[in-house]
């Protein structure tokens, strides 16, 4: 990543991995590619993963950002791994249930929900 | 809803940039700024940003496919009443209607196909024009808000 300040905040809970977005926005392609980059790399350091987004600080996101949690989502399932995410605010939640990802994913109100339940 | 809206009633800003993402950022804000301006609430804003978002992106990376050479076209017209614009490429266009249904439980995990979907949900009218290389949209703002 060189010195490009990275787009999320990674911290450990146990065996979870609990990445909340720094960004308020995850709507263009640069930094959406920039943070598929950080979670992919992040997925090779683990085997069986177990991986929580927390969505606290998400204002904003586009399909592309959509696009890029599937590809992480079907990533993390390579792996026997486990994805969740949790925080997600009313205004995000809709574009989730309007694309009917709500179904795709795994979604807690809290990390502490989602943590409990890996 | 129908294709022949007559555009020469409005009066539009219009603004051509190349195919490039860091030009339409600088669009997105000039018409952000209109819709603070005229008061449109969190929810109208928040969808007015995702649909120029799409729209923007369609254009620039599926209609132009990235090529630099050809342009993008913005009009748009913000008003208290309502936000429209119109974003045409240089592409080949497409058939709106032959995109699949993302919502499709079997293309639940396919990454890409949402932002049509997207725009249709949170705007009050999308109208693609010119064999899909035009797509036109529009926000009423609510007139309970002052």
């Amino acid at each position: 990543m060189g010195e490009q300040q990275s787009h999320l905040t990674i911290t450990q809970t146990g065996q979870v991995t609990a990445v909340e977005f720094t960004d308020r926005k995850i709507l263009e392609e640069f930094s959406i590619s920039e943070i598929g980059d950080e979670l992919a790399a992040l997925l090779e350091k683990q085997s069986a993963p177990k991986i929580l987004l927390c969505f606290r600080n998400v204002e904003h996101l586009s399909s592309a950002a959509l696009g890029m949690l599937i590809t992480l989502n079907k990533k993390v399932g390579e792996v026997d791994g486990k994805l969740k995410l949790s925080d997600i605010s009313p205004q995000i939640y809709e574009v989730f249930r309007i694309t009917k990802l709500n179904k795709l994913f795994d979604i807690y109100d809290t990390a502490d929900q989602a943590i409990k339940s890996f | 809803m129908s294709a022949d809206h007559d555009d020469n009633a409005i009066d539009f800003e219009v603004c051509i940039i190349n195919s490039d993402l860091v030009e339409a950022r600088n669009v997105k804000s000039a018409i952000l700024e209109r819709i603070r301006q005229c008061n449109f609430n969190e929810n109208e804003t928040f969808a007015i940003k995702l649909a120029l978002e799409e729209a923007l992106t369609n254009a620039i990376k599926h209609g132009n496919g990235g090529d630099s050479s050809k342009h993008v076209t913005i009009r748009y017209a913000v008003s208290p009443k309502e936000a429209v614009v119109v974003v045409t490429d240089e592409g080949e266009g497409f058939l709106p209607d032959n995109v699949p249904d993302c919502t499709d439980v079997s293309r639940l995990s396919i990454p890409s196909g949402r932002g049509i979907t997207l725009m249709r949900a949170y705007m009050d009218e999308v109208c693609y024009r010119s064999n899909g290389r035009e797509v036109y949209f529009v926000k009423r703002r609510s007139q309970s808000n002052p």
